[in-house]
Protein backbone atom coordinates (compact mmCIF):
# COMPACT_ATOMS: atom_id res chain seq x y z
CA UNK A 1 0.00 0.00 0.00
CA UNK A 2 1.37 3.46 -1.17
CA UNK A 3 1.49 5.80 1.60
CA UNK A 4 2.36 9.76 0.26
CA UNK A 5 1.47 11.32 4.03
CA UNK A 6 4.12 14.08 4.46
CA UNK A 7 6.73 13.39 6.95
CA UNK A 8 9.33 16.07 6.07
CA UNK A 9 7.32 19.20 5.24
CA UNK A 10 10.79 21.29 4.48
CA UNK A 11 12.19 19.43 2.29
CA UNK A 12 8.93 17.90 1.14
CA UNK A 13 9.65 13.95 1.93
CA UNK A 14 6.82 11.35 2.05
CA UNK A 15 6.20 8.14 4.30
CA UNK A 16 6.98 6.19 0.93
CA UNK A 17 10.20 7.92 0.28
CA UNK A 18 11.30 7.57 4.26
CA UNK A 19 10.17 3.30 3.82
CA UNK A 20 12.24 2.85 0.35
CA UNK A 21 15.37 4.57 1.95
CA UNK A 22 15.29 2.06 5.31
CA UNK A 23 14.58 -0.74 2.75
CA UNK A 24 17.54 0.59 0.66
CA UNK A 25 19.54 0.20 3.95
CA UNK A 26 19.81 3.39 5.62
CA UNK A 27 18.57 2.47 8.31
CA UNK A 28 20.00 5.38 11.44
CA UNK A 29 18.75 8.36 11.98
CA UNK A 30 21.73 10.26 10.79
CA UNK A 31 21.96 8.72 7.47
CA UNK A 32 18.24 8.61 6.80
CA UNK A 33 18.93 12.85 7.74
CA UNK A 34 21.86 12.69 4.97
CA UNK A 35 19.99 10.62 2.52
CA UNK A 36 16.78 12.55 2.00
CA UNK A 37 17.71 15.74 3.87
CA UNK A 38 14.79 15.22 6.15
CA UNK A 39 15.28 17.09 8.62
CA UNK A 40 17.34 19.80 7.53
CA UNK A 41 14.33 22.36 7.12
CA UNK A 42 13.99 25.39 8.64
CA UNK A 43 12.10 23.45 11.25
CA UNK A 44 15.37 21.81 11.50
CA UNK A 45 13.68 18.09 12.35
CA UNK A 46 11.75 19.50 14.67
CA UNK A 47 8.10 18.19 12.95
CA UNK A 48 9.74 15.30 11.23
CA UNK A 49 11.63 14.08 13.75
CA UNK A 50 9.34 12.54 16.33
CA UNK A 51 7.42 10.83 12.99
CA UNK A 52 11.05 9.59 11.59
CA UNK A 53 11.78 7.57 14.58
CA UNK A 54 8.26 6.15 14.95
CA UNK A 55 8.50 5.17 11.77
CA UNK A 56 11.88 3.86 11.82
CA UNK A 57 11.64 1.79 14.92
CA UNK A 58 8.51 -0.23 13.06
CA UNK A 59 10.57 -0.98 10.57
CA UNK A 60 13.44 -2.08 12.37
CA UNK A 61 11.49 -3.51 14.64
CA UNK A 62 14.16 -1.61 17.61
CA UNK A 63 12.89 0.10 20.52
CA UNK A 64 12.54 4.49 19.83
CA UNK A 65 15.07 4.80 23.31
CA UNK A 66 17.47 1.69 21.55
CA UNK A 67 17.66 4.71 18.14
CA UNK A 68 20.44 6.83 18.84
CA UNK A 69 18.85 10.48 18.07
CA UNK A 70 21.04 12.94 15.43
CA UNK A 71 23.30 15.65 16.20
CA UNK A 72 21.08 18.80 17.16
CA UNK A 73 23.10 21.92 15.62
CA UNK A 74 22.96 25.89 16.04
CA UNK A 75 21.22 27.87 16.02
CA UNK A 76 18.36 25.86 17.50
CA UNK A 77 16.07 28.64 15.82
CA UNK A 78 16.86 30.33 11.96
CA UNK A 79 18.74 33.70 12.76
CA UNK A 80 19.46 36.30 9.98
CA UNK A 81 22.88 36.63 8.95
CA UNK A 82 22.45 40.52 9.72
CA UNK A 83 21.93 39.59 13.08
CA UNK A 84 24.96 37.18 13.97
CA UNK A 85 26.84 40.11 11.89
CA UNK A 86 25.73 42.57 14.43
CA UNK A 87 26.59 43.50 17.79
CA UNK A 88 23.09 44.80 18.43
CA UNK A 89 20.44 43.24 19.41
CA UNK A 90 17.70 42.75 16.64
CA UNK A 91 14.45 44.85 17.11
CA UNK B 1 36.25 -15.43 16.16
CA UNK B 2 35.93 -15.36 12.10
CA UNK B 3 38.83 -15.83 10.13
CA UNK B 4 38.22 -14.04 6.59
CA UNK B 5 40.89 -13.53 4.05
CA UNK B 6 40.89 -11.39 1.63
CA UNK B 7 42.63 -8.61 -0.89
CA UNK B 8 41.99 -5.45 0.37
CA UNK B 9 41.27 -3.31 4.19
CA UNK B 10 39.60 -0.45 3.18
CA UNK B 11 39.73 2.20 6.76
CA UNK B 12 37.34 4.97 6.34
CA UNK B 13 33.75 4.85 4.88
CA UNK B 14 34.35 8.81 3.36
CA UNK B 15 34.33 9.35 -0.82
CA UNK B 16 38.07 8.07 -1.29
CA UNK B 17 37.35 5.36 0.73
CA UNK B 18 33.80 4.17 -1.13
CA UNK B 19 35.19 4.96 -4.01
CA UNK B 20 38.48 2.89 -3.69
CA UNK B 21 36.09 0.12 -2.80
CA UNK B 22 34.02 0.63 -6.25
CA UNK B 23 36.65 0.61 -8.37
CA UNK B 24 38.67 -2.32 -6.60
CA UNK B 25 35.56 -4.40 -6.27
CA UNK B 26 34.62 -3.74 -9.97
CA UNK B 27 38.23 -5.18 -11.23
CA UNK B 28 37.37 -8.85 -9.25
CA UNK B 29 39.06 -7.39 -5.99
CA UNK B 30 38.27 -9.05 -2.86
CA UNK B 31 37.55 -5.95 -0.66
CA UNK B 32 36.19 -5.12 2.55
CA UNK B 33 35.72 -1.24 3.85
CA UNK B 34 35.40 -0.53 7.72
CA UNK B 35 34.02 2.52 8.76
CA UNK B 36 33.76 3.20 12.49
CA UNK B 37 30.43 5.28 12.55
CA UNK B 38 28.44 5.68 8.93
CA UNK B 39 28.93 6.26 5.42
CA UNK B 40 30.16 9.80 4.99
CA UNK B 41 30.06 10.47 8.87
CA UNK B 42 33.51 12.31 8.78
CA UNK B 43 34.64 15.07 6.70
CA UNK B 44 33.27 14.10 3.49
CA UNK B 45 29.75 14.77 4.76
CA UNK B 46 30.30 17.87 6.14
CA UNK B 47 32.11 20.02 3.31
CA UNK B 48 31.74 22.15 0.90
CA UNK B 49 31.79 19.84 -1.86
CA UNK B 50 32.98 22.40 -4.56
CA UNK B 51 34.98 21.08 -7.60
CA UNK B 52 37.84 23.27 -8.32
CA UNK B 53 40.80 23.42 -11.01
CA UNK B 54 42.23 26.56 -9.94
CA UNK B 55 45.58 25.39 -8.11
CA UNK B 56 48.90 26.46 -7.79
CA UNK B 57 50.61 23.16 -8.46
CA UNK B 58 51.22 21.18 -11.52
CA UNK B 59 49.94 17.97 -9.46
CA UNK B 60 46.96 19.48 -8.35
CA UNK B 61 45.69 21.00 -11.41
CA UNK B 62 46.41 17.99 -13.60
CA UNK B 63 44.24 15.75 -10.58
CA UNK B 64 41.53 18.23 -10.24
CA UNK B 65 40.88 17.66 -14.04
CA UNK B 66 41.06 14.29 -14.29
CA UNK B 67 38.78 14.26 -11.92
CA UNK B 68 36.33 16.65 -12.95
CA UNK B 69 35.86 14.22 -16.48
CA UNK B 70 35.22 11.42 -14.40
CA UNK B 71 32.85 13.59 -12.08
CA UNK B 72 30.79 13.90 -15.32
CA UNK B 73 30.05 10.88 -16.24
CA UNK B 74 30.25 9.80 -12.62
CA UNK B 75 26.05 9.52 -12.41
CA UNK B 76 25.75 7.11 -15.45
CA UNK B 77 28.40 4.99 -14.66
CA UNK B 78 27.36 4.53 -10.66
CA UNK B 79 23.74 4.40 -12.11
CA UNK B 80 22.72 6.92 -9.29
CA UNK B 81 22.10 11.03 -9.55
CA UNK B 82 25.82 12.69 -7.78
CA UNK B 83 24.19 15.97 -8.17
CA UNK B 84 27.39 17.29 -10.24
CA UNK B 85 26.93 20.86 -11.83
CA UNK B 86 29.45 22.83 -13.78
CA UNK B 87 28.69 26.52 -12.06
CA UNK B 88 32.31 28.10 -12.35
CA UNK B 89 34.55 28.94 -9.35
CA UNK B 90 35.23 32.93 -9.14
CA UNK B 91 38.01 33.40 -7.29
CA UNK B 92 38.66 37.01 -6.02
CA UNK B 93 42.17 39.18 -6.07
CA UNK B 94 42.46 42.09 -3.64
CA UNK B 95 45.61 43.53 -4.29
CA UNK B 96 48.43 44.05 -7.58
CA UNK B 97 49.91 41.20 -5.92
CA UNK B 98 47.30 38.72 -5.28
CA UNK B 99 46.85 39.75 -9.55
CA UNK B 100 50.38 39.12 -10.49
CA UNK B 101 50.05 35.62 -8.50
CA UNK B 102 46.56 35.13 -10.19
CA UNK B 103 48.62 35.77 -13.53
CA UNK B 104 50.89 33.18 -13.20
CA UNK B 105 48.44 30.63 -12.18
CA UNK B 106 45.97 31.10 -14.53
CA UNK B 107 49.16 31.20 -16.94
CA UNK B 108 49.76 27.72 -15.79
CA UNK B 109 46.94 26.04 -15.55
CA UNK B 110 46.53 27.21 -19.49
CA UNK B 111 48.95 25.77 -20.23
CA UNK B 112 48.04 22.29 -18.54
CA UNK B 113 44.31 22.64 -20.53
CA UNK B 114 42.27 24.75 -18.10
CA UNK B 115 39.69 26.91 -19.72
CA UNK B 116 40.06 29.75 -17.05
CA UNK B 117 40.48 33.65 -17.53
CA UNK B 118 40.87 36.74 -15.61
CA UNK B 119 37.91 38.87 -14.62
CA UNK B 120 37.88 42.99 -14.54
CA UNK B 121 36.52 44.16 -12.02
CA UNK B 122 33.63 45.21 -13.97
CA UNK B 123 32.96 41.85 -14.79
CA UNK B 124 32.80 40.02 -11.48
CA UNK B 125 28.81 41.31 -11.39
CA UNK B 126 28.08 39.44 -14.63
CA UNK B 127 29.31 36.12 -12.93
CA UNK B 128 27.87 36.68 -9.39
CA UNK B 129 25.47 39.29 -9.76
CA UNK B 130 24.71 39.46 -5.42
CA UNK B 131 28.34 40.60 -4.58
CA UNK B 132 29.53 43.81 -3.79
CA UNK B 133 32.98 44.54 -5.54
CA UNK B 134 33.26 47.40 -3.34
CA UNK B 135 32.54 45.59 0.04
CA UNK B 136 34.57 42.61 -1.02
CA UNK B 137 37.70 45.02 -1.92
CA UNK B 138 38.09 42.89 -5.21
CA UNK B 139 39.86 44.60 -8.40
CA UNK B 140 39.74 41.23 -10.50
CA UNK B 141 38.86 38.17 -10.21
CA UNK B 142 39.32 34.21 -11.80
CA UNK B 143 36.76 32.75 -13.35
CA UNK B 144 37.04 28.84 -14.20
CA UNK B 145 32.94 28.10 -15.60
CA UNK B 146 34.16 24.02 -15.74
CA UNK B 147 34.55 23.92 -11.97
CA UNK B 148 31.70 23.30 -10.18
CA UNK B 149 30.03 20.88 -7.30
CA UNK B 150 28.39 17.83 -6.39
CA UNK B 151 26.78 16.39 -3.85
CA UNK B 152 28.97 14.63 -1.17
CA UNK B 153 26.11 12.49 0.39
CA UNK B 154 24.41 11.18 -3.14
CA UNK B 155 28.00 10.67 -4.53
CA UNK B 156 29.51 8.64 -1.42
CA UNK B 157 26.34 6.81 -1.10
CA UNK B 158 26.67 6.15 -4.79
CA UNK B 159 30.26 4.92 -4.86
CA UNK B 160 28.97 2.43 -1.67
CA UNK B 161 26.19 1.09 -3.54
CA UNK B 162 27.98 0.54 -6.52
CA UNK B 163 30.91 -1.26 -4.54
CA UNK B 164 28.18 -3.46 -3.02
CA UNK B 165 26.74 -4.45 -6.34
CA UNK B 166 30.02 -5.26 -7.43
CA UNK B 167 30.95 -7.83 -4.31
CA UNK B 168 32.37 -5.55 -1.52
CA UNK B 169 31.89 -5.80 1.95
CA UNK B 170 30.85 -2.64 3.95
CA UNK B 171 30.88 -2.88 7.72
CA UNK B 172 29.91 0.39 8.84
CA UNK B 173 29.70 0.86 12.85
CA UNK B 174 32.98 -1.44 12.88
CA UNK B 175 36.05 0.20 13.94
CA UNK B 176 39.16 -0.87 13.15
CA UNK B 177 41.41 -1.59 16.49
CA UNK B 178 45.09 -2.35 15.06
CA UNK B 179 46.80 -3.43 11.75
CA UNK B 180 48.76 -6.99 11.59
CA UNK B 181 52.29 -6.88 10.93
CA UNK B 182 54.76 -9.37 9.76
CA UNK B 183 58.25 -7.85 9.52
CA UNK B 184 58.03 -5.12 6.89
CA UNK B 185 54.48 -6.13 5.33
CA UNK B 186 51.07 -5.48 6.44
CA UNK B 187 49.17 -9.26 6.74
CA UNK B 188 45.92 -8.46 8.10
CA UNK B 189 44.56 -5.93 10.12
CA UNK B 190 41.55 -6.63 13.62
CA UNK B 191 38.17 -4.83 14.46
CA UNK B 192 36.12 -4.72 17.83
CA UNK B 193 34.72 -7.75 16.27
CA UNK B 194 37.26 -9.99 14.12
CA UNK B 195 40.50 -10.56 12.50
CA UNK B 196 40.70 -9.95 8.70
CA UNK B 197 44.16 -10.94 6.87
CA UNK B 198 44.47 -9.30 3.72
CA UNK B 199 47.49 -8.16 1.46
CA UNK B 200 46.90 -4.36 1.22
CA UNK B 201 45.60 -2.00 4.07
CA UNK B 202 44.33 1.54 2.74
CA UNK B 203 44.44 4.70 4.86
CA UNK B 204 41.40 6.57 3.93
CA UNK B 205 40.57 7.80 7.45
CA UNK B 206 40.91 11.28 6.39
CA UNK B 207 42.07 13.88 9.74
CA UNK B 208 41.82 9.79 12.02
CA UNK B 209 44.82 8.69 9.50
CA UNK B 210 47.46 9.71 11.89
CA UNK B 211 45.81 7.18 14.10
CA UNK B 212 45.50 4.68 11.38
CA UNK B 213 48.96 4.61 10.34
CA UNK B 214 50.25 4.55 14.40
CA UNK B 215 48.50 1.21 14.31
CA UNK B 216 51.01 0.39 11.59
CA UNK B 217 54.01 1.84 13.18
CA UNK B 218 54.13 4.39 10.32
CA UNK B 219 54.05 8.03 11.59
CA UNK B 220 52.37 10.18 9.24
CA UNK B 221 53.11 14.19 9.23
CA UNK B 222 49.58 15.16 9.04
CA UNK B 223 47.88 17.64 11.78
CA UNK B 224 43.83 17.78 12.40
CA UNK B 225 41.99 21.30 11.93
CA UNK B 226 38.89 21.91 13.01
CA UNK B 227 36.32 23.56 10.11
CA UNK B 228 32.96 24.85 10.56
CA UNK B 229 30.71 25.70 7.97
CA UNK B 230 27.17 27.22 7.81
CA UNK B 231 23.80 26.78 5.32
CA UNK B 232 20.77 29.10 5.15
CA UNK B 233 17.23 28.90 4.09
CA UNK B 234 16.64 28.03 0.94
CA UNK B 235 16.22 30.76 -1.45
CA UNK B 236 15.45 31.06 -5.68
CA UNK B 237 18.43 30.87 -7.68
CA UNK B 238 21.08 33.61 -7.55
CA UNK B 239 24.01 32.17 -8.89
CA UNK B 240 25.66 29.24 -9.78
CA UNK B 241 29.25 29.75 -9.48
CA UNK B 242 31.46 29.05 -5.96
CA UNK B 243 32.82 32.20 -4.56
CA UNK B 244 36.43 31.82 -3.12
CA UNK B 245 39.23 34.43 -1.67
CA UNK B 246 42.57 33.20 -0.10
CA UNK B 247 43.33 36.37 1.47
CA UNK B 248 39.79 36.45 3.42
CA UNK B 249 39.65 32.44 2.89
CA UNK B 250 35.77 32.87 2.37
CA UNK B 251 34.19 30.10 0.54
CA UNK B 252 30.69 30.19 -0.30
CA UNK B 253 27.89 28.83 -2.78
CA UNK B 254 24.37 28.23 -3.33
CA UNK B 255 23.43 24.89 -3.40
CA UNK B 256 20.79 22.92 -6.21
CA UNK B 257 18.37 23.00 -3.48
CA UNK B 258 18.50 26.73 -3.19
CA UNK B 259 20.58 26.81 0.42
CA UNK B 260 23.52 29.20 0.86
CA UNK B 261 26.55 27.12 2.36
CA UNK B 262 30.41 28.03 3.38
CA UNK B 263 32.92 28.55 5.62
CA UNK B 264 36.09 30.65 6.64
CA UNK B 265 38.82 29.81 8.98
CA UNK B 266 37.57 30.12 12.15
CA UNK B 267 39.08 33.05 15.00
CA UNK B 268 40.13 30.48 17.19
CA UNK B 269 41.36 27.83 14.89
CA UNK B 270 44.05 25.68 16.09
CA UNK B 271 44.73 22.10 15.18
CA UNK B 272 43.26 19.35 17.36
CA UNK B 273 40.71 17.18 17.47
CA UNK B 274 37.94 19.56 18.60
CA UNK B 275 34.66 19.50 17.22
CA UNK B 276 32.38 21.91 18.85
CA UNK B 277 31.41 24.64 16.90
CA UNK B 278 32.43 28.13 18.11
CA UNK B 279 30.60 31.47 18.43
CA UNK B 280 33.50 33.37 17.02
CA UNK B 281 33.28 31.80 14.10
CA UNK B 282 29.38 32.61 13.08
CA UNK B 283 29.87 36.07 13.64
CA UNK B 284 33.44 35.81 11.73
CA UNK B 285 31.48 34.31 8.59
CA UNK B 286 28.26 36.21 9.07
CA UNK B 287 30.36 39.48 9.02
CA UNK B 288 32.38 38.87 5.92
CA UNK B 289 29.34 36.84 4.34
CA UNK B 290 27.20 40.23 4.54
CA UNK B 291 30.45 41.93 3.39
CA UNK B 292 30.69 40.29 0.55
CA UNK B 293 26.83 39.82 -0.20
CA UNK B 294 25.53 42.51 1.63
CA UNK B 295 21.79 41.32 0.33
CA UNK B 296 21.86 38.53 2.13
CA UNK B 297 21.81 40.42 5.91
CA UNK B 298 18.28 39.03 5.68
CA UNK B 299 18.47 35.52 5.29
CA UNK B 300 18.33 33.09 8.24
CA UNK B 301 21.30 30.90 9.22
CA UNK B 302 19.60 27.50 9.55
CA UNK B 303 22.74 25.45 10.30
CA UNK B 304 26.17 25.40 11.72
CA UNK B 305 28.30 22.81 12.19
CA UNK B 306 31.71 21.70 12.07
CA UNK B 307 34.43 19.51 9.62
CA UNK B 308 38.14 18.46 9.72
CA UNK B 309 40.81 19.05 7.22
CA UNK B 310 43.70 16.47 7.59
CA UNK B 311 46.47 18.78 6.25
CA UNK B 312 49.60 17.89 5.45
CA UNK B 313 52.74 19.49 5.36
CA UNK B 314 52.87 20.76 1.96
CA UNK B 315 48.71 21.18 1.87
CA UNK B 316 49.11 18.42 -1.09
CA UNK B 317 47.66 15.05 -0.94
CA UNK B 318 49.94 11.67 0.43
CA UNK B 319 49.45 8.75 -1.80
CA UNK B 320 50.61 5.16 -2.69
CA UNK B 321 52.23 2.33 -1.14
CA UNK B 322 54.50 3.27 1.94
CA UNK B 323 57.97 2.81 1.34
CA UNK B 324 58.93 0.96 4.43
CA UNK B 325 55.54 -0.98 5.18
CA UNK B 326 54.42 -3.31 1.52
CA UNK B 327 50.79 -3.61 1.65
CA UNK B 328 50.04 -0.05 3.88
CA UNK B 329 48.72 2.28 1.40
CA UNK B 330 48.21 5.64 2.11
CA UNK B 331 45.24 7.86 1.02
CA UNK B 332 44.75 11.03 3.66
CA UNK B 333 46.58 14.45 3.45
CA UNK B 334 44.11 15.89 1.51
CA UNK B 335 44.06 19.37 3.46
CA UNK B 336 40.52 20.69 2.66
CA UNK B 337 40.48 18.79 -1.23
CA UNK B 338 39.85 15.39 -0.52
CA UNK B 339 36.22 15.13 -2.18
CA UNK B 340 37.19 17.07 -5.55
CA UNK B 341 40.33 15.43 -5.85
CA UNK B 342 38.58 11.76 -4.76
CA UNK B 343 38.01 10.52 -8.57
CA UNK B 344 41.26 10.64 -10.07
CA UNK B 345 43.43 9.77 -6.95
CA UNK B 346 41.33 6.71 -5.95
CA UNK B 347 41.64 5.87 -9.54
CA UNK B 348 45.51 6.10 -9.64
CA UNK B 349 45.63 4.22 -6.21
CA UNK B 350 43.30 1.69 -7.40
CA UNK B 351 45.23 0.69 -11.00
CA UNK B 352 47.92 0.18 -8.45
CA UNK B 353 46.93 -2.07 -6.31
CA UNK B 354 44.95 -3.90 -9.17
CA UNK B 355 47.62 -4.03 -11.85
CA UNK B 356 50.82 -2.73 -10.10
CA UNK B 357 50.75 0.38 -12.70
CA UNK B 358 53.04 3.03 -11.83
CA UNK B 359 52.27 6.85 -12.17
CA UNK B 360 54.06 10.26 -12.03
CA UNK B 361 51.47 11.31 -9.34
CA UNK B 362 52.66 8.01 -6.48
CA UNK B 363 56.46 9.27 -6.92
CA UNK B 364 55.12 13.06 -6.68
CA UNK B 365 52.42 12.60 -4.24
CA UNK B 366 54.97 9.54 -1.80
CA UNK B 367 55.12 10.07 1.78
CA UNK B 368 58.64 10.05 1.36
CA UNK B 369 58.67 13.84 0.11
CA UNK B 370 58.98 14.72 3.32
CA UNK B 371 62.22 13.38 3.69
CA UNK B 372 64.58 16.64 4.23
CA UNK B 373 63.41 17.99 0.79
CA UNK B 374 62.51 20.84 -0.07
CA UNK B 375 58.94 21.21 -0.41
CA UNK B 376 56.64 22.70 -2.90
CA UNK B 377 53.64 24.07 -1.15
CA UNK B 378 49.94 24.53 -3.02
CA UNK B 379 48.91 27.74 -1.76
CA UNK B 380 45.55 27.91 -3.04
CA UNK B 381 43.64 27.08 0.42
CA UNK B 382 40.80 28.34 1.62
CA UNK B 383 37.94 28.00 4.61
Amino acid sequence: MSNKSIVCRCEDVSEDDVIKAIDDGFTDLEELRKRLRIGMGPCQGRTCLPLLIRILARKTGKKIEELSMPTFRSPVVPVTLGSLASDENED
Amino acid sequence: MMKMKIDVSIIGGGVNGCSLAYQLAKRGLDVALFERDYICSGATGRCGAGIRQQWSTRENIILAKESVKIFSRLSKELGEEIGFRQGGYLIAVHDEKELNEAEERVKLQKSLGVDVKILDRDEINDVVPILDVDGMNAIAATFCPTDGHADPFKTTFAYARAAVRNGARIFTHTEVKDIIRNKNEVCGIKTDRESIKCDFVINAAGVWSKKVAEMAGIKIPNVPYRKEAIVTERLKPLFRSMVISFKDGIYFSQQDEGQILGGIPGPDERPGYLYRPTLSFLRHMSQMLTRYAPCLRYVRVLRHWTGFYDVSPDARPIIGEDPQVKGFVHCHGFSGHGFMLSPMVTKIIADYIADGKESEFLDDLSIRRFEGKKIDREISVVG
